[in-house]
């Protein structure tokens, strides 16, 4: 059997001593953790590995010596690091040497209780202590959670030195009896922000928890679940927004430490992702306000509603015509287009009602963008569903009465076959009608039929605006749920640490010698930023169409009411 | 120890197959295929460059030249970096795992290891690729639930394609490797 040791980087130029790590025997592998100088009292360093045991739960203990001379090869060494095997009893005792600066060092084992003696093949491995300490193994995104644990030996390894962090706290300064070599030995990295703001964030904290809590049970307070204001508020987005964004706020603000990488990741990618946007909306509210260019935003937007309520009027105008040169029905067409012109004539008024207090209100609302540019987005978004609010009417009337055309057309059609929907059986039975049913069903049938290419046509014009208006605030949508959902403080981790995050391991071949152990290095593959992104996204509210093409284009077709996007929180009809 | 023979790609081209034994349970194999021309690459600069020449003398836009610029260079960083792969290798070290590498024209490396515990096997495939029969040297992936199933196919050598006599002496390589992990005593 191959043995496999991995070994640290830093302890390659570490003075003689006996190894310390863990042996993992179904791998047949050593992890050295940290190099025991002498002078040592064997009995010292049985206790100090037995307290690191308890802590740590890692099954650390001495497995063989490190000799590393810079003069000829000593002889006497060699025999009391033989001897040391005895004392210290671990099976494989593992005996690695160094001589002068030679970078192939021999290693070679000792096999008490083995019934046959084998050479058997050494592989050593260097591996950086620091990185892979540091380092969080993601399993490969397709596999079930269920075969993470026997899946992958490397994760045995890298949570080996993972957990023995207490190990490494303890550098060549201190006055303790074992003198240890790892990656700190040389002094015990701190840093003083660090440090600092871990003092100042339970503070800071404990008074953001009790404003959050002011502030949800203002929210929950009776005065606003009154109907008509529960209903408003479900139906504007930003309310949504500011929600979403309060519990991103009681996330990052509760007293619980992270359990694992998951939350420590997700409490930080929403820190920074809250940060970002509360910095992008001041930004947009300074540009917004310098040079009074909301003054001016306020002035157009009375022009724009006029102009698109002119458009309107123009294209009924045209309906009522001869559209495309197709000839309509007069007296249905003058209905309605003279009922969809006395609305849009009420929808001017109304807007010109407002317009003095347009630019007062649109200052106030404007100071709300700095609560993030997520926040002014969905603003924007509402803004333009009140300012459309008429063509969504026209398109909810040309729809039910195009509706309510075509399931009477369809029923009728099969009074004209002498058919009948059976409510019961949810099928078409025959049935025989009576003359006089016949027809004045035949009668309607005929009215309808020839009245249906005027409400299909206004229909088709008022579904057409609809959709636009639709994919104009869907692509909102789906920039605020892009910046609501995108783990920025991983794609940094992942730029800048990228150790930190790793998808796995790669090896590079070293220098070989022969006659002397194979060489490896061990180093950290990163996740993929396509990795990244999907491990830590963030949840978001909206979901996407459930509705395949098949069915929108099913409903379109049928004069059914289409919602694309709805909320999670919506009930769905 | 290196040696290095030529062989053809499945469409015609000459590639180089390296082996290098690092030591008796290390083996690396390496396909490397042909580098990227100058002509080729300034033959397709001066089609772009006079296309936007022609679009300027007709259109008297100066915008047009620059666009023609950008457009070569970032289609030529994006073809270095992401398209064009140099060299296709294959470490395997018994007991450890196979490690997968594709280098790319512009030094970019894109790994993959399979530990030892996942490879159940490697094999030569057939494949209907277009009008033609290629072969494609894969790794079997175990399936953790059922012993004698395949949970994955991971191919290789997939932008060199080598032909089968290649094929053959790697699927030779690899095989005096995974044999060594039935011969040896199996731990639980």
């Amino acid at each position: 059997m191959v043995l496999k040791v991995f070994f640290p980087s830093c302890c390659s130029s570490a003075d003689s001593g006996i190894l310390i790590g863990r042996w993992i025997s179904e791998q047949n592998s050593a992890v050295i953790l940290a190099v025991v100088h002498f002078p040592f009292i064997p009995v010292q360093v049985k206790q100090y590995l037995g307290e690191v045991q308890r802590v740590t739960k890692v099954s650390v203990s001495v497995l063989g010596s490190w000799s590393n001379s810079k003069q000829e090869k000593e002889e006497s060494l060699s025999e009391f690091l033989e001897d040391l095997g005895t004392i210290f009893c671990h099976e494989p005792w593992i005996q690695i040497s160094k001589e002068g600066d030679s970078k192939f060092w021999s290693c070679s084992t000792l096999q008490k209780h083995s019934k046959s003696p084998q050479e058997e093949e050494i592989i050593l491995v260097y591996y950086d202590q620091r990185k892979v300490m540091l380092s969080h193994l993601h399993p490969p995104l397709d596999t079930a959670g269920q075969r993470a644990e026997d899946a992958s030996k490397l994760s045995a390894i890298f949570d080996t030195v993972a957990r023995s962090q207490i190990l490494f706290m303890t550098d060549r300064y201190d006055e303790g009896p074992i003198k240890l070599t790892h990656w700190q030995s040389d002094g015990v990295e701190a840093s003083i922000i660090v440090e600092l703001m871990k003092q100042a964030s339970v503070p800071a904290c404990v008074l953001l928890t009790f404003l959050l809590s002011l502030l949800s049970g203002i929210c929950r307070s009776r005065m606003l679940k009154f109907w008509p204001l529960s209903f408003l508020w479900s139906k504007l987005s930003t309310c949504e927004q500011l929600g979403h964004r309060l519990q991103h706020l009681q996330v990052i603000s509760s007293n619980k430490k992270a359990q694992n990488q998951n939350q420590l990741m997700r409490k930080a990618n929403i820190f920074v992702s809250l940060l970002i946007d509360v910095a992008l909306g001041i930004l947009l509210m300074s540009w917004l306000y310098r040079k009074n260019r909301i003054g001016h935003l306020a002035d157009t937007l009375i022009p724009v509603a006029d102009h698109v309520a002119e458009e309107l009027q123009d294209l009924l105008q045209w309906l009522m015509g001869a559209p495309a040169g197709l000839k309509m029905n007069r007296a249905l067409d003058q209905v309605l287009g003279r009922f969809f012109l006395y609305h849009i004539h009420l929808w001017i008024s109304y807007i010109h009602l407002l317009s003095p207090f347009i630019e007062m209100i649109l200052w106030y609302v404007g100071l709300s963008a700095c609560l993030g540019l997520t926040v002014a987005l969905c603003i924007l978004s509402d803004i333009i569903a009140l300012l459309t609010f008429h063509i969504y009417c026209f398109y909810v009337y040309g729809a039910r009465l195009y509706c309510l055309k075509i399931y009477g057309l369809s029923s009728l059609w099969r009074l004209f076959r002498g058919k009948k929907w059976n409510v019961l059986r949810q099928r078409v039975d025959s049935c025989s009608y009576d003359l006089d049913q016949l027809f004045i069903g035949t009668l309607l049938f005929t009215i309808l039929l020839f009245l249906l290419p005027t409400t299909a046509l206004y229909y088709l014009v008022f579904t057409l605006l609809r959709l636009l208006v639709v994919i104009v605030q869907g692509l909102i949508h789906l920039l605020v749920d892009l910046i609501d959902s995108l783990p920025l403080y991983s794609l940094i981790l992942r730029l800048c640490r990228s150790y930190r995050l790793a998808a796995g391991v790669k090896f590079r071949v070293l220098e070989q010698q022969d006659g002397k152990p194979l060489r490896l290095l061990m180093q950290i593959n990163p996740l993929s930023y396509g990795g990244v992104v999907q491990t830590y996204r963030l949840p978001t509210y909206s979901c996407y169409p459930k509705d395949s093409w098949a069915s929108l284009c099913k409903k379109l077709f049928l004069g059914e009411l289409i919602y694309p996007w709805k909320h999670k929180g919506e009930k769905q009809n | 120890m290196a040696e290095e023979r030529r062989f053809r790609s499945a469409s015609g081209v000459p590639i180089a197959l390296r082996r290098r034994q690092h030591s008796a349970s290390c083996r690396e194999l390496a396909v490397r295929g042909p580098r990227l021309q100058l002509r080729s690459l300034s033959a397709a600069t001066s089609a772009v460059w006079l296309a936007a020449y022609g679009l300027f003398a007709l259109s008297e836009n100066s915008m047009v030249l620059s666009a023609a610029i950008f457009v070569t260079l970032i289609g030529l960083i994006i073809y270095l970096h992401f398209v064009k792969i140099d060299q296709e290798s294959l470490l395997v070290i018994g007991s450890l795992g196979i490690q997968v590498t594709s280098s790319y024209a512009s030094g970019k490396e894109s790994t993959t290891f399979i530990e030892m515990g996942q490879v159940k096997d490697v094999v030569i495939n057939e494949a209907i690729h277009m009008q033609k029969v290629i072969y494609y040297l894969c790794i079997l992936l175990q399936d953790p639930e059922d012993p004698q199933g395949v949970s994955e196919v991971v191919p290789l050598f997939q932008s060199s394609k080598p032909r089968l006599d290649c094929l053959i002496e790697v699927y030779k390589s690899c095989q005096e490797i995974l044999e060594q992990r039935k011969t040896a005593p199996q731990s639980s």
